[in-house]
């Protein structure tokens, strides 16, 4: 049986069928023997295959949708995102670019202003600093510029922050850079629910949209729900998500660390403290209501980011607790938890202690509940 | 004037002579006398039958850069052309020469890089192209802006922050966008790869546009607009590199920027001409010619419009510390484009000197209404300052300069 799937799908590209997989699956047995079923369960999906089943699902949707960058048709993708894309849609869907980054989105953003809906991939965010004019002042920039008159509905994504090894030029965080600018919108997922909806929601905003992925997360299996599942499930841009509950500590975060927060919070269970973990998803617009609201709860602020400390997201979350009624609930000042205020260095040991671990996030909320 | 060469009584020849004349000019004869004034009006009025409806003029041979031909050396061009496109340049010289005068009013603020001398390129593309096509160029963008359709009235209001400018005095001079034309664009050669990219949606979309994409000598050595040239060339994209060469990028001459001023030759592997800007026939079939090129799908083509600025870089710029009084003197006296369309139509009998001279009166009139407008339009309401932030969104709060100050955006 598994060789002969092994075998069908080593001639998917000669045009042999495969068998369905997933919930498409349940209906054909359904169908074929008469079988009731219970509902499809959730499923493991990794991050990478949440994002090609978004891409996917959106180029099929919508004709004016693109994708452009660096190795993203023949190679399949430097990170093998968007496997399969060019077989499936050709050169006129998914287009390889020189390596010219300014030039490439430009291009794409001239091309979302005359009508399309390109996605355009950065192969890390580190290359977007090239090209880093054309999407504030000719993407961010243009619709407030013209009164309306010209959209931008285009999406710049791609991998951001620290990988693994990748010393210093590769591995910088841009979420604080993207999120100064106003007239776009900054997004960065944790779990493939978050990459798949997002991604939908960001191809289908006619606003520039910066996504800002991240290389490690690629690999990692999340359970998607069967409504995430679903063709039309979307995660809605300018919401926070609460990944876990709590009553003492709130921890918020985005991407990679994410994951750091709700490991720390285990650990911290067992020691009697319950963390609420509040993963962000979108940096602008900035969900800090639901922070807000979390805070009047718990008395007590971590921030936990990958990026730099100075002028970071966290420095924002502080600054706008501070303003507004939340402050008065605060029992201790607010901690940041971030990346070393330094390039990223090679040697393992040095790179390791320049991300936030576990035991740095531990160690802020002890000390912010006074433990 | 017809007279008759009757033989007639010393007391008949006035009648006479007046009976024979086309009627209209026998009441300008007798109105000279009793309303001079009025006499005016109608010795302008020629007919029609007295002008040739059209003809046909040498124009200057086009340097080609990978091409083994180049655009016609005649063009054919008819009376109402040669109207439409003299009305054209002759607003864009006066809206511009009043830009001027407002910003030394102080009326006008920031930025302000003028046109003038530059007319017959905006009109000699526009003309060659048509309104389904897309234009994008850098900041010296009024003349393009009026010849793709926005109303004078609506570039000075937005010239001088009003809400009745072209895009609600939220752009200013160097943003202002309508149907197909995007600007207007500050950043030097940001607008080439963009310009390519609407191209790229011109080839998907397979409605057989094109997209003149525009830049100045000065933006022709960004390196990125090399980025572009290889990407249009790679992909055939339908775009027409239009390289405005007016001698000075700000003060640096040309000769002091690049190590070769061949800019139609710049594009390397893409064909390319040098066109002379001065001159609206010129441009007209140049750009005929390439957008001919493009829709063939033979992938871009670049053009190289040699044309001149006569005022500085922009307001703040007088524009004499880098170049002579006498060179601008000289380019004006020999090879102003309006001046040039004017001696042609007239030596062809295409149009007469009153009737041309009529068509500025009415200009300047239209110039003075729109400046009106313009310096008594209201300002934009306060509540505009937090609008079109985002397309489609529904309304928002934005952030004013201190957390208790918030301004509504809607889309």
């Amino acid at each position: 049986m598994a060789a002969a799937a092994a075998a069908l799908r080593y001639l998917a590209p000669l045009g042999a069928r495969l068998p369905p997989q997933g919930r498409a699956a349940g209906r054909l047995l359904q169908q074929r023997r008469g079988l009731r079923l219970s509902a499809p369960a959730a499923i493991q999906v990794t991050v990478r295959d949440a994002l090609n089943q978004a891409l996917d699902e959106e180029l099929e949707r919508d004709e004016r949708v693109f994708l452009l960058g660096e190795e993203v048709a023949q190679y399949d993708g430097a990170y093998k995102i968007s496997r399969g894309l060019w077989k499936k849609y050709g050169d006129k869907r998914v287009m390889d670019t020189p390596i010219s980054e300014m030039g490439f989105t430009g291009i794409a953003v001239g091309a979302a202003m005359a009508g399309l809906r390109p996605v355009c991939e950065f192969m890390t965010f580190n290359f977007s600093m090239q090209a880093i004019d054309q999407v504030i002042n000719s993407a961010a920039k243009t619709c407030y510029m013209s009164a309306g008159a010209i959209a931008v509905p285009i999406v710049f994504r791609g991998p951001n922050g620290a990988s693994a090894g990748v010393a210093a030029q590769h591995s910088q965080c841009f979420a604080a850079w993207y999120g100064h600018c106003p007239g776009l919108k900054v997004v960065s997922p944790w779990s493939s629910e978050d990459a798949k909806g997002l991604l939908k929601a960001s191809i289908r905003d006619d606003n520039p949209v910066v996504m800002l992925e991240n290389e490690l997360l690629y690999g990692v299996p999340f359970e998607m729900s069967e409504q995430a599942q679903s063709k039309d499930f979307v995660v809605p841009i300018g919401k926070a998500k609460i990944e876990r509950e709590g009553t003492h500590v709130t921890l918020v975060s985005h991407s990679r660390p994410v994951g750091h927060c709700l490991e720390a919070a285990a650990i911290l269970a067992k020691e009697g403290v319950e963390c609420e973990v509040i993963n962000l998803r979108t940096i602008r617009p900035m969900d800090i209501e639901t922070v807000e609201a979390s805070v009047v709860k718990t008395n007590h602020l971590v921030t936990v980011e990958g990026g730099w400390p100075q002028f970071g997201v966290g420095a924002e979350i502080c600054a706008r607790i501070m303003e507004g009624s939340a402050f008065n609930y605060l029992d201790a000042p607010a901690v940041r938890v971030t990346g070393a205020d330094v390039p990223m260095p090679y040697a393992k040991i040095l790179e390791d202690n320049c991300i936030p671990q576990v035991k740095d996030i531990i160690f802020a909320v002890k000390k912010t509940l006074n433990i | 004037m017809f007279i008759s060469q009757e033989p007639v009584f010393v007391q008949d020849t006035t009648v006479f002579l007046l009976l024979s004349l086309p009627y209209h000019v026998t009441i300008s004869v007798v109105l000279y006398f009793m309303y001079p004034q009025a006499s005016r009006v109608v010795v302008a009025s020629r007919n029609y039958a007295d002008f040739a409806s059209e003809a046909t003029f040498e124009i200057k041979k086009c340097d080609l850069h990978r091409l083994e031909e180049g655009p016609s050396t005649t063009a054919v061009m008819t009376r109402e052309e040669g109207l439409h496109y003299y009305k054209t340049m002759q607003t864009i010289r006066r809206m511009e020469l009043k830009s001027d005068q407002l910003y030394k009013q102080k009326i006008i603020r920031g930025f302000c890089h003028l046109y003038d001398g530059q007319e017959a390129c905006c009109v000699g593309l526009e003309v060659a192209i048509k309104p389904t096509d897309h234009v994008i160029t850098a900041y010296r963008a009024h003349g393009f802006t009026y010849a793709r359709g926005v109303p004078v009235r609506e570039i000075l209001a937005e010239l001088t922050g009003r809400k009745g400018g072209c895009v609600k005095g939220k752009g200013g001079s160097m943003h202002m966008y309508t149907k197909n034309f995007y600007g207007g664009n500050g950043i030097v050669g940001a607008q080439v790869p963009l310009g390519a990219g609407i191209a790229l949606a011109c080839k998907y979309f397979g409605k057989n546009e094109i997209c003149l994409t525009l830049y100045g000598d000065g933006a022709a050595n960004q390196g990125q607009i090399f980025e572009t040239y290889n990407m249009a060339a790679l992909w055939k994209l339908p775009c027409i590199f239009i390289c405005e060469n007016n001698r000075y990028g700000m003060g640096t001459s040309v000769e002091r920027a690049a190590a070769s001023t061949d800019y139609y030759k710049r594009g390397d592997f893409i064909p390319g001409l040098r066109v002379d800007g001065m001159d609206v026939l010129c441009v007209r079939e140049a750009a005929k010619f390439a957008a001919e090129y493009c829709r063939s799908g033979k992938g871009p083509i670049l053009m190289e419009l040699q044309t001149y600025r006569y005022h500085g870089h922009s307001m703040s710029d007088p524009g004499i510390s880098y170049r002579t009084r006498e060179e601008i003197q000289e380019v004006r006296s020999k090879s102003d484009p309006i001046t040039l369309l004017k001696d042609r139509m007239v030596n062809n009998n295409l149009a007469s000197i009153e009737e041309l001279k009529e068509i500025d009166v009415a200009v300047r009139k239209e110039i003075e209404e729109a400046a009106q407008f313009a310096t008594t339009d209201p300002e934009p309401p306060l509540e505009e300052l937090g609008n079109h932030i985002y397309f489609n969104e529904p309304p928002f709060e934005v952030r004013g300069p201190n957390q208790w100050i918030r301004y509504k955006s809607v889309s």
